[in-house]
């Protein structure tokens, strides 16, 4: 890994009047990886791809690109290409006028140019597609043309503003594989800003899930999953059971709270250490609760329910229950186990639901 | 075909359409078609040597290649009006840019009731006003002598590039609204794409804007240069006896001269110039005409 990242940014923020879209971001990104801004919309992910494109310039701060600041750069000038939300291919032109324009622009050779866009063709998949008008494409090939005609100028950083976000959900899927597999295959460094955390998690090395403007969180899909850093991050990566509670009393690092429905949970809070009567909110992913019918099947859980069941969400491999606990009446959402032991619960069939304290977690109530 | 239109159940059922269409009908047939095919044959009427009887021919064409005033002012007519069609074009594609892709809201329908509302005092009279502004004792020349840049009021108007600006004033409207119109379909992101990739202003301009405003651009040039081209208030009120405009000679023989044979002939030598020169700019620019008065 060399010493100079791809995308190096220091102190930018942007403000529209008294709304900051992006309020004193710093993060630095390695050559190569596949880097996700995740957030939901107003987030200002956008605003932060499009001072990176140089569409917009930022109040303050610094943007570099592997070591090039950025500043008074116009767009053209950039190292950085994008690839659209709507993916803006020039309908007058056939497909290789496409691929070929920014070529044209910087003056190569037009055997060269002919070159390139055949081979960059090739790579996504659409050789000999060079004659095609754009409009004779289905979705997924306009796509990879759109790719192809940023790629094709072997930027530092390539910049994707959701564009998955047309496409339908099959296509999506199949799509999202083929992007991991060509940033593997050609090893530029891809931002990615997209609202949809599986695309997020799936594709990318790093997610910096953002909000209000900042970064809640920077890291590893699995640490965004595994270890929230707060309470936004907790609730908007992955599905969750999120209930507000107080806490009753601490047991060695772990907080025993009653939610405000009257569901007794233990958890670990993240921040600073709670004190009893504090209010928390409380995190529980569906896949974290265990389900039984014997109280020995529970023996590793550090909490126990007895709970009813409400209804069934069948839904494939991603199948859930909805469940009330007997006591308070609390909802509660569990995954169900993929060996299928649990697929005839009927509503109203009592069961007993395990929890373990390092899969809760809780943070301070803002 | 027409006696299955007639049988009474039939014509019971297409009654109303006919109906329908009605007004449509009286007003290509009676006032479009009948006066053109009257004309035609009029203009096909050839007065006799000496002013005798009339005969059918196309002397009255003939005249218009003999006499070197007539078509020399037929040509002149149409470079004027092919140079005020490109001078309107220029004009307006700024006023429509900032109408269609910077204006906001509503300053955007302010500006569009501003372009639109000299059209609510008729053509004449905006005529007049430029000859307040321009005669040799009017506005402008008195602010040129009054600020020391002419030591005597000059004449303004009764020159070519007089009837050139009052041929572009009066048909600036009907180029910034087709303009403005295609205009705003352009995606932004077409033109942030282009800069993105490395085009500059004006290979974005060269290469995605104009060919996607090509439909506006042919309807806005068509309807200007028939506008421009078919003229007459602009021409004789700026230009004056010097404007020689083919309008002119038409209103002359009907007129002034009271042969309205040989004027109908320079109508039609008009109308098929007109058609001419605006089919063979179509084709120059691979443009159809349904495309370009559908897209604007």
């Amino acid at each position: 890994m060399s010493a100079i990242p791809d995308l190096e940014l220091a102190g930018v923020s942007k403000h529209y009047d008294a709304f900051s879209a992006v309020n004193d971001l710093s993060f630095s990104i390695a050559p190569g990886s596949f880097f996700s801004i995740l957030g939901p919309s107003g987030c200002g992910k956008t605003t932060l791809l499009r001072m990176i494109a140089g569409f917009i310039e930022p109040d303050q701060g610094d943007i570099r690109i592997r070591g090039q600041a950025m500043q008074g750069v116009a767009p053209n000038r950039r190292p950085a290409t994008m690839v659209f939300q709507h993916l803006a291919l020039f309908p007058m032109m056939s497909v290789g006028e496409n691929i070929a324009y920014g070529l044209k622009r910087r003056g190569e050779p037009a055997a060269e140019i002919r070159r390139k866009v055949s081979a960059m063709l090739e790579q996504v998949g659409l050789p000999g597609a060079e004659y095609k008008p754009v409009s004779a494409l289905s979705g997924g090939q306009k796509q990879r043309v759109a790719i192809a005609r940023s790629l094709v100028l072997e930027p530092t950083l390539l910049l994707l503003d959701e564009p998955l976000g047309a496409l339908d959900l099959k296509l999506r899927e199949h799509m999202k594989i083929e992007l991991k597999q060509l940033q593997h295959a050609i090893g530029t460094t891809f931002i990615y800003i997209t609202h949809d955390q599986s695309e997020a998690l799936v594709l990318s090395d790093t997610v910096a899930v953002m909000n209000q403007g900042r970064f809640e969180q920077f890291g590893t899909p699995q640490s965004l999953y595994y270890q929230p850093a707060s309470a936004f991050v907790a609730g908007f990566v992955g599905a969750n059971n999120r209930y507000t509670a107080r806490v009753n009393a601490l047991r060695g690092d772990a907080a025993e709270c009653v939610t405000d429905g009257g569901l007794p949970l233990i958890g670990r809070i993240v921040g600073t250490p709670p004190r009893p009567g504090d209010a928390v909110e409380l995190f529980v992913r569906p896949e974290a609760i265990s389900l039984a019918h014997e109280p020995a099947d529970l023996a590793h859980c550090d909490l126990t329910i007895e709970a009813e069941v409400d209804s069934l969400l069948f839904d494939g491999a991603n199948s859930s229950v909805l469940l009330v606990d007997k006591a308070s009446r609390t909802p509660l959402r569990a995954a169900l186990p993929q060996n299928g032991r649990f697929a005839h619960l009927c509503p109203g069939e009592s069961v007993r639901l395990g929890l373990q304290v390092n899969q809760v977690w809780g943070y301070p109530a803002r | 075909m027409i006696r299955l239109l007639l049988t009474p159940t039939r014509l019971g059922r297409l009654l109303p359409l006919w109906l329908l269409l009605a007004p449509a009908l009286i007003w290509l047939v009676g006032l479009i078609l009948l006066p053109h095919l009257d004309l035609l044959w009029l203009s096909l009427q050839t007065r006799g040597d000496g002013g005798g009887d009339y005969t059918f021919g196309a002397g009255n064409y003939l005249t218009f290649f003999d006499e070197p005033l007539y078509w020399r002012t037929f040509a002149r007519t149409a470079v004027m009006s092919l140079i005020a069609t490109a001078l309107t074009l220029v004009t307006a594609f700024p006023i429509a840019w900032y109408l269609a892709k910077i204006a906001q809201g509503r300053l955007r329908q302010l500006l569009f009731v501003l372009c639109l509302l000299p059209f609510w005092v008729s053509e004449m009279v905006r005529t007049f006003g430029w000859i307040l502004l321009l005669q040799s004792n009017g506005v402008i020349p008195h602010l040129l002598q009054r600020f020391g840049f002419t030591d005597q009021p000059v004449e303004l108007l009764y020159h070519d590039a007089t009837i050139l600006l009052g041929l572009v004033y009066s048909s600036l409207l009907f180029m910034v609204i087709p303009l403005a119109n295609t205009l705003d379909t352009l995606d932004d992101s077409l033109v942030e794409a282009a800069y993105n990739l490395g085009g500059n202003g004006v290979s974005i301009l060269r290469d995605i804007v104009l060919p996607h405003a090509a439909p506006g651009i042919a309807a806005g040039t068509i309807v200007v240069f028939m506008l421009t081209l078919g003229n007459y208030l602009s021409p004789v009120l700026l230009g004056g006896k010097n404007s020689l405009w083919f309008t002119e000679q038409i209103y002359n023989q009907f007129i002034t001269r009271f042969n309205w044979q040989q004027g109908a002939a320079f109508g039609f030598l008009l109308l098929i110039l007109s058609t001419l020169l605006v089919w063979a700019g179509l084709k120059l620019t691979g443009q159809s005409f349904g495309e370009a008065m559908r897209k604007s």
